[in-house]
């Protein structure tokens, strides 16, 4: 069985908040460079500035925004795999450290009804696990900010719930809260599953590339239609009007009960942070 | 792009209409969530004619005066502006839309609400000059930092004459959050 240690666990997380939070995702950073050649006035200034910006902080190791998120890790654990000492610990520490020596911003608060004191060193982090086939570790961090976080929202839907009413609560979130979630986003859908498994499968869907397309013919469609109808609310970059309100929706689905239909949006904004390495 | 000194002088800022952009050149004061809670109930500095940055930024790596340092969803202060205003607050910067009260109490105060680009924090740190905690420091990233800025731009979002751009852009105005 092959075996890893804790400290490597530990080092490589702390290396993967910060790459995450200085360089943005290849993907988006194209797909913003794509909507500032096709908008005029403020939304293209907007753009700009975004670019500007993203470019600033590779070069000059500024991180991309001051939100460096709550960090959310997604670890894929093979199942022949065996870890040497706490894993879970192990990511939490490199998140500490990370955050420590990346100079990022520590954005979480211990009770949330409570005193909401700052812990100081940005954990707990999130972590989700999925225990996979093979020896490896996968891990996947993505840095959330609360801007966009806090324009998610979830609805359980009845099996006889129309189209209609599932895409307007869709198109009604972003309608709401898109300006304040720093546009153009990114709409992460889940559909299906319970209430937890709704909510992560749309965080899930984040972390799939920009015109990388849905395998699933359905959700595709789905998709196309949603960012047309999202694209023509006029919210624009930064919310300053234009026909860029959103890059991508993507969806993720998942069987659900005889009974249900939940839906999940995850909003994420244009500093759509994510790093990734396999150990 | 018009060059605008701080503290804002009354006919300087009944002359910016929304939509202009505009750089910003003096001192700001950040604040967010924690400090306004705090703030309502008992003033740390002098508020009367100065302009309030929603930003908590990262910290300073050695040898850079702040970390990055964009605006935050001004929506969430809502609730405590129409307060500041009416106190002397003359100017907010932050990002996204406000409630149709801090709205009014713009217009009424002849304030002005400007918006940086949300998530530009890196660009925007490099336009402030010098930073220095001047309360609740234990609040760590949600202290009040004085800043000194230099053509920092912003978009006029809400004008003194209480026009919004959100209005504008998607027709309708939301209090969210
Ligand atoms: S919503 Fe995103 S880009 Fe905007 S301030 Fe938060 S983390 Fe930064």
């Amino acid at each position: 069985m092959r075996m890893i240690y804790g400290d490597s666990i530990v080092s490589t997380v702390a290396k993967l908040c910060i790459t995450a939070n200085y360089k943005l995702r290849t993907d988006v950073k194209q797909s913003l460079k794509i909507a500032g050649r096709r908008e005029k006035g403020l939304a293209k200034y907007a753009l700009k500035t975004i670019l500007e910006n993203i470019d600033i902080a590779a070069k000059e190791h500024i991180p991309i925004c001051q939100d460096t998120g709550m960090a959310v890790v997604f670890l894929e654990i093979g199942q022949d795999l065996q870890v040497k000492g706490n894993l879970i610990e192990a990511v939490q520490e490199g998140v500490r450290i990370g955050y420590k020596n990346g100079y990022l911003r520590s954005s979480v608060i211990d009770e949330p009804l409570g005193e909401r004191r700052n812990t100081g060193d940005n954990t707990p982090a999130i972590i989700h696990t999925n225990i996979t086939a093979g020896d490896k570790l996968k891990i996947a961090i993505l840095p959330k900010g609360f801007g966009s976080e806090n324009a998610s929202a979830l609805q359980m839907f009845k099996p006889t719930d129309s189209m209609k009413k599932i895409e307007n609560f869709i198109i009604e979130t972003v309608r709401k809260y898109g300006p304040n979630a720093c546009p153009p986003l990114i709409i992460g859908v889940g559909i299906g599953g319970t209430f937890e498994k709704c909510a992560e499968l749309a965080k899930k869907s984040l972390t799939r590339q920009i015109g990388k397309l849905n395998k699933d013919l359905n959700s595709r469609k789905l998709e196309k239609r949603l960012l047309k109808k999202i694209n023509s609310l006029g919210i624009g970059p930064a919310g300053l009007g234009g026909k860029t309100t959103a890059l991508a929706v993507n969806i993720e689905t998942y069987p659900t009960h005889i009974a249900g239909l939940p839906i999940a949006i995850n909003i994420s904004c244009w500093a759509l942070r994510q790093a990734q390495a396999v150990i | 792009m018009r060059k605008i000194k701080l503290p804002l002088e009354d006919k300087v800022l009944n002359s910016l209409k929304i939509g202009e952009i505009v750089l910003l050149n003096g001192i700001i004061y950040t604040a967010r969530d924690a400090a306004h809670k705090r703030m309502i109930k008992k003033l740390p500095f002098d508020i009367r004619g100065q302009v309030i940055y929603y930003a908590g930024p990262t910290p300073a790596p050695p040898g850079r005066v702040i970390g990055s340092c964009g605006p935050t969803t001004s929506a969430r202060m809502d609730i405590y502006t129409p307060l500041l205003l009416k106190m002397g607050l003359k100017g907010m910067i932050g990002k996204g839309n406000r409630s149709s009260d801090v709205i009014k109490a713009t217009k009424k105060y002849k304030a002005i609400y400007f918006v940086a680009i949300g998530g530009a924090g890196a660009l925007l740190s490099k336009k402030i000059k010098s930073a220095k905690i001047i309360a609740y420091r234990n609040l760590g990233p949600e202290a009040i930092y004085k800043l000194e800025v230099e053509d920092f731009p912003v978009i006029v979002g809400i004008d003194s004459f209480g026009k919004n751009i959100f209005k504008k852009s998607s027709g309708r105005v939301y209090s969210a959050f």
